[in-house]
């Protein structure tokens, strides 16, 4: 047996200071190294913008049609329903799968700052999700309008509200991969987790309509119809019988559900046993 | 000194039932401590208290006077292996090493060095899913060991190891504590604990039973009991209790057998030579640790099988 006088003590090596951009470069490896990563995001980003040029072929009133409407074609619901499935499921995933597998406990030992952890978690979400966004939000356009210019009704980029709808709809991945990835770290169990962010996301603005005030208020506080505004460029009919969402409250819709969920996510962890 | 883990009054409840109920133990450098228990006396949820991965009820652990959550980066100050299983079967050895060390601004050539160490640097950009548990096992103490730590803790690490990883798990153990860090091993067999441990921990039903050396707790379990075999066994028991030793008939008729406790087995081979009785066999019996164990265990096992709880 050792005794305690003859031990050599152990020190731990002088400690580098903690650095947020550590955490970012650690989740990014987690990210980079599953196979899954790439295959899903080339995957997504075909299939939307192909649902953009399917849906530009088969306007047949393009040519006759008021200009106004022609960069709609661009992002037809089957894109962008498919962009919130797959981000907001990929976003809870980054949690989920460290739950599901204990893999969290061996993060929390690495990283005893819990809350840190998921903001390096959703700062990586976050950038992943927009440059996926932005590639299949400006892939979407530009095929549709190389579809169009061979009909002579293409629209260009600085048409007024072309740009808001580019920018609504690559912003769409951050924010649902955001929501999903909140939602994760408060709910923990796959299945939990991807039936409420596909109930809350896709499901629960269909339930509401536009024609009473309240229930349209409920729908325009929801991510989808909000980017719906957003990426409408035309005005809404001034005698029309629905209420219609607000451009600037449609932004603030898509802020604050990524903010809530994601703060909600950090003072939860903080408090809950691993 | 180097760090010490300090368990004071930790207690753990969930709902009605109690996990760990006050239990106060200190764990010291340059030491293998096991931590000994039979399944459900609380050891896991007492390590992951300790690693602040649960909140206690009420009392504290600390690693070297800290609580192990005050530390904003853990990997330098403590390394754990809870459950092998702590993975993501989708990345690879050096993947899932490479993540944990840039989290805690280690280098990267520290991943190569652990993985060589544990003997997976063959396999090291092999998907871990496709590990066996003793790989698992492997890369897990490679995971505990990234960030060189003076403290480190394992739940079960012999689990599903062959026996050359059972060996070289002991040697690795001695010689971290060697080194003079301090090394928590958590079993429910105390025959991995013989030929590892210095010191014991045990509990049962979340209460401390024993904190001791292992020699200390060897001696005080089972008495020590001489067995005698002879043709002459009535009078040979007779000679033997008015000397004041207690005898226990053992084995089957034919071949019977005396347990005796009280009397060395030099004394029982004289007062067998002066009065004439012939003995075939004389053997003393040492102390065993897994029976001192079970003796101290008995009461709080929390699973018995065949009986209606």
């Amino acid at each position: 047996m050792t005794t305690l006088t003859s031990v050599p003590r152990v020190t731990p090596a002088a400690e580098p200071p903690a650095r947020f951009r550590d955490l970012l470069a650690s989740e990014w490896i987690k990210t980079r190294s599953l196979r899954s990563t790439p295959w899903t995001i080339a995957l997504t980003v075909l299939f939307v913008i192909g649902s953009a040029a399917v849906a530009t072929m088969s306007d047949n009133a393009a040519r006759s049609g008021p200009a106004d409407f022609l960069p709609f074609d661009a992002y037809p619901p089957a894109g962008s329903w498919t962009l919130i499935l797959v981000a907001s499921s990929i976003g809870a995933l980054t949690v989920v799968s460290e739950y599901s597998s204990g893999l969290i406990r061996t993060t929390t030992v690495a990283v005893p700052a819990r809350g840190s952890v998921v903001l390096a978690k959703a700062a990586v979400t976050a950038a992943l999700w927009t440059a996926v966004g932005t590639v299949t939000s400006t892939g979407s356009f530009l095929v549709s309008q190389a579809i169009l210019n061979g009909h002579h009704a293409g629209v260009p980029i600085t048409h007024p509200g072309v740009f808001r709808a580019l920018a609504a709809s690559a912003l769409l991945a951050p924010v649902c991969a955001l929501v999903g990835l909140g939602l994760g770290v408060l709910l923990r169990h796959a299945a939990a987790t991807m039936v409420t962010s596909v109930f809350t996301l896709l499901m629960l603005p269909t339930m509401f309509s536009e024609s009473n005030r309240w229930s349209a208020d409920i729908k325009h506080a929801l991510v989808s119809a909000a980017w719906k505004r957003l990426a409408q460029n035309w005005e809404p009919d001034p005698g029309s019988l629905g209420y219609t969402a607000t451009v600037s409250g449609s932004w603030l819709v898509y802020a604050l559900w990524p903010l809530i969920t994601v703060a909600l996510a950090v003072l939860v962890v903080r408090r809950r046993d691993v | 000194m180097g760090a010490v883990i300090e368990v004071s009054e930790l207690t753990k409840r969930y709902g009605s039932k109690t996990a760990v109920d006050h239990l106060s133990f200190t764990v010291r450098p340059g030491q293998v401590t096991g931590f000994l228990g039979p399944n459900g006396a609380g050891k896991s949820t007492t390590l992951r208290m300790i690693l602040a991965l649960d909140a206690p009820t009420s009392g504290t652990a600390t690693v070297d006077g800290v609580p192990f959550h005050r530390h904003p980066r853990g990997l330098r100050h403590v390394g754990a292996l809870l459950d092998a299983g702590q993975v993501h079967g989708g990345r690879s050895a050096a993947a899932h090493l490479s993540a944990l060390a840039r989290s805690n601004g280690i280098p990267r050539r520290r991943v190569d060095e652990v993985l060589q160490e544990v003997g997976l640097a063959e396999v090291a950009n092999r998907r871990i899913g496709g590990f066996s548990l003793g790989m698992k096992q492997r890369l897990g103490i490679a995971t505990a060991l990234l960030g060189d730590p003076p403290v480190l803790m394992f739940d079960e690490p012999i689990n599903g190891m062959d026996p050359e990883g059972v060996l070289w798990v002991r040697r690795l153990f001695r010689r971290l504590a060697a080194e003079g860090r301090t090394v928590f091993l958590s079993s429910h067999l105390m025959s991995e604990m013989e030929n590892t441990a210095d010191q014991l921990v045990i509990i049962g039903r979340g209460r401390l039973i024993a904190a001791e050396s292992v020699r200390d707790f060897a001696a005080r379990g089972t008495r020590r009991s001489v067995v005698v075999a002879t043709p002459q066994a009535a009078e040979l028991a007779a000679v033997l209790t008015a000397a004041g030793a207690s005898v226990e008939p053992e084995g089957s008729a034919g071949a019977e057998r005396l347990a005796v406790t009280g009397l060395p087995a030099d004394r029982i081979g004289a007062l067998a030579f002066e009065n004439r009785i012939r003995l075939d066999e004389l053997t003393t019996r040492a102390a065993s640790l897994e029976a001192a164990f079970m003796e101290l265990t008995a009461d709080s096992t929390e699973y018995l099988a065949g009986q209606p709880r």
